[in-house]
């Protein structure tokens, strides 16, 4: 292993090892702990860290103290899903607490992103939420929601107000399945809005925890019109992409 | 207030006193304790000659009410021809700026909106409220108005915000309506402005008890000029690599030009400014240590950030050396004429950047990306200053398309620190500076 990449995002932290060829030899994902730097030493207790160059990224990175270099989340996601699937295209990462859309050229750098700025409508912490108030595991959100063949619309995308919209229309009297798809649908408005906000093309790559999700992967299809492309593990890219700026940058 | 305090206080002691202050921190010069030398020029000389100009300027207000005229105006207010009527002219928008800077915005902003004053209205004019209500300024005391002046050219929330302040004060409110302009202003358009100021001129007079004696007029319009000229000056001199002089400098000594136009201490001010520019530039000298990327800010300073911003730029060898706030202030110097002072000025105030069309904003700052050499942009978009705000996102996708730098939109409010995120801001400044490598 050469070079080691940590993405300390909100909600988890990614950690991948490369060997100088850019192939993954290492990797770890844990949630993150309140203590970053001492959950990452942990993590890396059988590695000789001091022989290997670490870059971090992520909100949690400034709290790892001995990274050789801090880059910012948007290049290493960019540089992770070029070198993941060795093309350019619209990168789309939803993760726990901040979603981002960025245009990666056909030689992997950063022509444009935005990213959801003050509110958490359009992150994973929209569909936590509710999944958590109606005692439904997360993971299984996004097969509830395919499984449904009404969905009802919610108006709100702000990830609080969504809450007591969702238990006004249980009350009413909704199926549970149609409102559970209507808020994946309402969180790809959301994403398809940053989205249209940049000059995209495609392949659309997707990214983060979120985008495991089967309804957000196949609504998203449906409201870019365009082909996606998801790695095995979505949740890695960022830290992938740390790793290997490891090699080429510094 | 009487003649005498006046005199006493602010002629004989405050002058004095600030003037003195000023040689002494001249002689003794001193870098601010936080100032870090490592990424940054020693602070401009000129630093102490702007605290006196400012500071003299709110301590007449202390003592001016009953001594002058006062006159509460917008930032884009033809003053002229209240200057040459000797009125003592406060611009609630600088005063917002200084409570900004000085931290005090949101405390005043709260007692606004514990009036009922909404949160999604403009933060200048909620801390001017609030500053009102509560008696509340970092300058000690503002005189009351005996006259308000807004002008359209700016926004509409100040067609508003100086009803409110006319009810409150009840005092006359003149109005300035100056159509926008999606093109070159027409003939008509200038004379219904023109025509607009003419009217005007009976009511100031009346309430400065004294008749406008036009051969004054001219001379505050001749110095308006002036002053005006070397403003767009001093911020051309930022073309040189390195720049002598960062945004966030001019956003400091900006205050006088927009405070203080068509007085003979502006003009002087300016001139010793410039000079030492010129200086730096002979000397090589930039305002950012280790400039290594040119930068444009769009839209009003974040106000209580300008050390954040400043630092956290310069540490990664960025200078932000051209900003559309601060080219508003200049740009336009060619339209004034001293010798047609109405009719000049009637003009003028139809063209300021935020009464014209978001194309012609395109391009003036495309054009800047050329004179400035800049590398990439940074927009404000301030949640409080909607007009300066609309059409920052096409605006963005245009220097990226056509004139191949990144830009970042950055969301915060000019006064309003809550609306202000560290980490995202951090961040996207970031990627910035890595798309700018």
């Amino acid at each position: 292993m050469v070079s080691l990449g940590i993405d300390a995002g909100s909600t988890t932290i990614k950690i991948i090892g490369i060997d100088k060829n850019k192939k993954i030899v290492f990797e770890k994902i844990e949630n993150t702990e309140p203590d970053i730097d001492k959950q990452v030493k942990r993590l890396l207790k059988n590695i000789k860290i001091s022989e290997i160059k670490i870059v971090v990224t992520g909100y949690g990175s400034n709290l790892i103290k001995f990274a050789t270099k801090k880059v910012t989340e948007i290049t290493c996601h960019a540089t992770g899903a070029f070198y993941y699937f060795k093309k350019g295209g619209t990168l789309i990462d939803i993760g726990g607490q901040d979603s981002k859309v960025v245009i990666i050229s056909d030689n992997g750098k950063v022509l444009d992103f935005t990213m959801n700025d003050k509110c958490a409508a359009g992150t994973g912490r929209f569909l936590e939420n509710i999944a958590w108030r109606l005692k439904i595991p997360v993971e299984r959100m996004g097969d509830i929601a395919l499984n449904s063949e009404k969905e009802v619309n919610i108006s709100s995308t702000c990830a609080v107000f969504a809450e007591s919209e969702v238990i006004s229309m249980l009350a009413r009297g909704e199926e549970l399945e149609a409102v559970i798809k209507g808020l994946h649908r309402a969180l790809v408005k959301r994403i398809g809005a940053m989205a249209n906000s940049l000059n995209i093309f495609p392949p659309l790559i997707l990214s983060g925890g979120v985008s495991k999700n089967k309804a957000i992967q196949r609504m998203l299809k449906e409201e870019l019109g365009f082909n996606i492309l998801i790695p095995e593990n979505p949740q890695i890219i960022g830290a992938y992409g740390a790793a290997i700026l490891g090699i080429d940058r510094i | 207030m009487s003649l005498f305090e006046y005199i006493l206080n602010y002629k004989i002691f405050g002058a004095t006193y600030f003037k003195l202050q000023k040689i002494k921190e001249q002689i003794f010069f001193k870098y601010p304790k936080s100032w870090n030398t490592d990424i940054f020029a020693p602070p401009l000389k000129i630093g102490s000659y702007t605290k006196e100009l400012i500071s003299s300027h709110y301590l007449e207000g202390r003592f001016v009410k009953g001594v002058k005229p006062v006159a509460w105006v917008t930032s884009g207010a033809p003053v002229e021809i209240l200057k040459a009527l000797g009125f003592y002219i406060l611009y609630p928008e600088n005063h917002g700026a200084l409570c900004g800077a000085k931290k005090v915005a949101v405390d005043l902003c709260v007692e606004a909106e514990k009036r009922g004053y909404s949160i999604d209205i403009c933060s200048y004019s909620r801390t001017d409220f609030g500053s009102i209500f509560s008696g509340k300024t970092p300058v000690g005391k503002l005189p009351k108005p005996d006259l308000l002046l807004t002008c359209s050219n700016i926004c509409q929330t100040v067609l508003y915000w100086y009803q409110v302040l006319s009810h409150y004060f009840k005092v006359p409110l003149l109005i300035i309506d100056t159509p926008f302009l999606y093109e070159k202003a027409k003939d008509y358009e200038i004379e219904y402005v023109k025509k607009q100021l003419e009217d005007s001129i009976p009511i100031c007079e009346k309430v400065a008890k004294k008749n406008l004696n036009f051969k004054k007029l001219k001379k505050v319009v001749k110095l308006s000029k002036e002053a005006t000229e070397l403003w767009f000056e001093i911020i051309k001199t930022a073309k040189n690599k390195p720049s002598p002089i960062s945004v966030f400098d001019q956003f400091i000594h900006m205050a006088p030009i927009v405070e203080m136009r068509g007085e003979e201490k502006t003009v002087k001010f300016y001139n010793i400014l410039l000079n030492e520019l010129k200086d730096r530039i002979s000397n090589g000298i930039g305002a950012v240590k280790n400039e290594k990327k040119r930068v444009l800010w769009d839209n009003l300073p974040i106000w209580y950030k300008i050390k954040f911003f400043s630092e956290f730029l310069a540490e990664n060898g960025v200078a932000v050396v051209a900003s559309t706030y601060t080219n508003a202030w200049g740009e336009l110097c060619s339209l004034i004429d001293p010798d047609r002072p109405i009719e000049s000025v009637s003009k003028t105030y139809l063209h300021p950047i935020l009464n014209r069309s978001t194309k012609d904003k395109l391009y003036t700052i495309f054009n800047m990306i050329d004179e400035f050499s800049i590398d990439g942009v940074i927009l404000h978009s301030d949640r409080s200053c909607k007009p300066y705000s609309i059409g920052q996102i096409d605006q963005r996708k245009k220097f990226i398309e056509k004139k191949q730098i990144p830009a970042i939109l950055i969301e915060s409010d000019h006064n309003d620190s809550r609306a202000f995120s560290d980490e995202q801001i951090k961040n996207r400044l970031l990627t910035l500076i890595e798309m700018m490598e």
